[in-house]
């Protein structure tokens, strides 16, 4: 469950990424923020997260208050919490196994539990042969499954995508978004930032707008 | 308790990894920590050595108490029962005057002129031997026996012990001064390895940070990997006095034997290598723990 009450997100510089945004999430849904870029799209699921702190305003994330979050309780928070990031964030001096165990080591997994989970999200996203491969020979797409599967590694409650399909052509795209679409029918709550909104074609999905950090109705 | 331990097992085997993944850098570091370490050691050693030495050879040190040349004998006798009760004295030995006049003669080749001497020039004295051996104890007696009356003068046989121990006093000073300085040496050194460290795994760090992991997490390995280093520069530093002593250990022993005396150098007992590891080690892990609390708080996610 995700709960924004009249959120605002103000830069040290002046600029209003966000103003007042409410709207809540129910545990399982799935929905999508558009709009177009600065729109505060990514500031958002930011906010979600606790990269960043909101100026004003509460953030409820699976019960808990983000926004009063101290800071060494984040780490935990974000254990629950599977992140796509815009620019990927892959660690490219380690194989692609490596990559995807990284959250369970940090977790404290026992070696022997992780390898079978690692396998697992690997075998969920299609990249099961490329274990051993570095990062830097996968494809695009082959990149960005890689990265959802070490969001999804360690079974979070929420999934958070900050533009997971851009730089891919459309069947990889409609590839990445069925993805996500899976995981939503096993029970997580899915919340993906994209200004793409084509790619869902018709199928029933709540969506927020933003635009100039404003939530249109 | 298992993750408590998986986490440290984890950030052992990561500082091992990064200790062997740039094995010269990381050799030349300990090289310099070793070199700068066995500075202070190697004198401390030298130290331990000749104070070892100054016992055997200094035996046990005698006081010499000599009486004005007007006492009488019974003023004699009088000192001589207040030296018999006396606690701290162990046994003495009474030199009259006649008898020292003639041990004088005949050790030296003055004898003529002695003989032209209306008069005795020499006092009647005392051999003491204290119960107490320590510099400090001795002195005290000497004080005592000084301010007796008819008593001229109390000589110190040791005098050149107590010098020595003192010599060796300051010695230690100077070996406390100089750790104390090359120990900032040896923080420096693991402080700018892990600064480096750190700005090479900036991307691990901040992704890290992003999956969860706690600051202590991320601040292990660094501190594992500092008290490693500094160890094995002890390590270093120990083994640089070794080979010194294996160097010059059969010079010096027959140089000392032109001298009739048997001298040679041990190493550091085993409670004061240890003692120089574990040392160096803290040494390495505060290094390590100054450069992260400094650096690591700049790596946060953007």
């Amino acid at each position: 469950m995700i709960s924004f009450s009249q959120v605002c997100k103000r830069y040290p510089n002046g600029f209003n990424a966000l103003k007042n945004i409410g709207f809540t999430l129910e545990a399982g849904e799935m929905a999508l923020i558009t709009g177009h870029s600065g729109a505060g799209k990514s500031t958002l699921l930011r906010l979600i997260a606790a990269i960043e702190r909101p100026t004003s305003g509460s953030i409820i994330v699976n019960g808990q208050n983000v926004s009063a979050l101290k800071s060494g309780a984040i780490p935990f928070l974000r254990r629950n919490l599977g992140m796509v990031f815009q620019d990927q964030k892959i660690l490219f001096d380690r194989t692609v196994f490596d990559n995807v165990w990284l959250p369970l080591q940090v977790s404290g997994f026992a070696p022997k539990a992780a390898t079978g989970r690692v396998r697992a999200a690997l075998d969920k996203v299609g990249l099961l042969d490329r274990e051993k491969a570095r990062p830097i020979t996968l494809s695009g797409g082959e990149q960005q499954r890689l990265c959802i599967a070490r969001a999804i590694v360690n079974r979070p409650s929420i999934l958070i995508a900050d533009e997971p399909t851009s730089n891919l052509d459309a069947d990889y795209a409609r590839d990445i978004m069925g993805m996500f679409k899976s995981f939503h029918q096993v029970g997580v709550t899915v919340l993906i930032a994209t200004h793409d909104v084509e790619l869902l074609g018709s199928t029933q999905l709540r969506i927020f707008e933003l635009n100039h950090g404003e939530l249109a109705t | 308790m298992s993750v408590w331990l998986s986490h440290h097992l984890h950030a052992f085997v990561l500082a091992l990894k990064r200790l062997a993944g740039a094995p010269i850098g990381n050799l030349l570091s300990i090289i310099v920590i070793g070199i700068a370490f066995s500075l202070p050691a190697g004198i401390y050693m030298l130290l331990e050595n000749l104070q070892a030495f100054s016992r055997q050879v200094s035996g046990a040190p005698q006081l010499s108490l000599f009486l004005k040349l007007d006492a009488s004998t019974d003023e004699v006798e009088q000192i001589e029962s207040r030296l018999k009760q006396h606690p701290k004295i162990a046994s003495f030995e009474f030199i009259a005057k006649e008898s020292a006049l003639e041990q004088f003669k005949q050790g030296s080749e003055l004898a003529d002129v002695v003989d032209t001497l209306e008069q005795n020039p020499l006092p009647d004295a005392f051999l003491i031997n204290a119960r107490s051996l320590s510099p400090g104890a001795l002195e005290e007696l000497r004080a005592e026996l000084q301010s007796w009356t008819n008593v001229e003068h109390v000589q110190l046989d040791s005098a050149w012990a107590k010098r020595l121990d003192s010599l060796l006093k300051l010695g230690r000073l100077a070996v406390l001064m100089l750790a104390a300085l090359l120990s900032f040496a040896l923080v420096a050194v693991t402080f700018n390895t892990i600064r480096l460290q750190i700005l090479t795994k900036r991307d691990e760090i901040e992704v890290s940070k992003l999956i969860g992991a706690t600051n202590g997490f991320i601040r292990r390995p660094f501190l594992y990997f500092g008290a490693m280093q500094g160890m094995a520069g002890g390590l270093a530093a120990w083994l640089i006095i070794f080979l010194g002593i294996h160097l010059i250990d059969d010079e010096l022993m027959s140089l000392m034997q032109l001298y009739e005396i048997d001298l040679r150098l041990y190493h550091l007992s085993p409670e004061d290598s240890l003692g120089l590891l574990l040392f160096s080690a803290c040494l390495g892990w505060a290094g390590a723990w100054l450069s992260v609390a400094n650096h690591l708080w700049q790596i946060e996610p953007r």
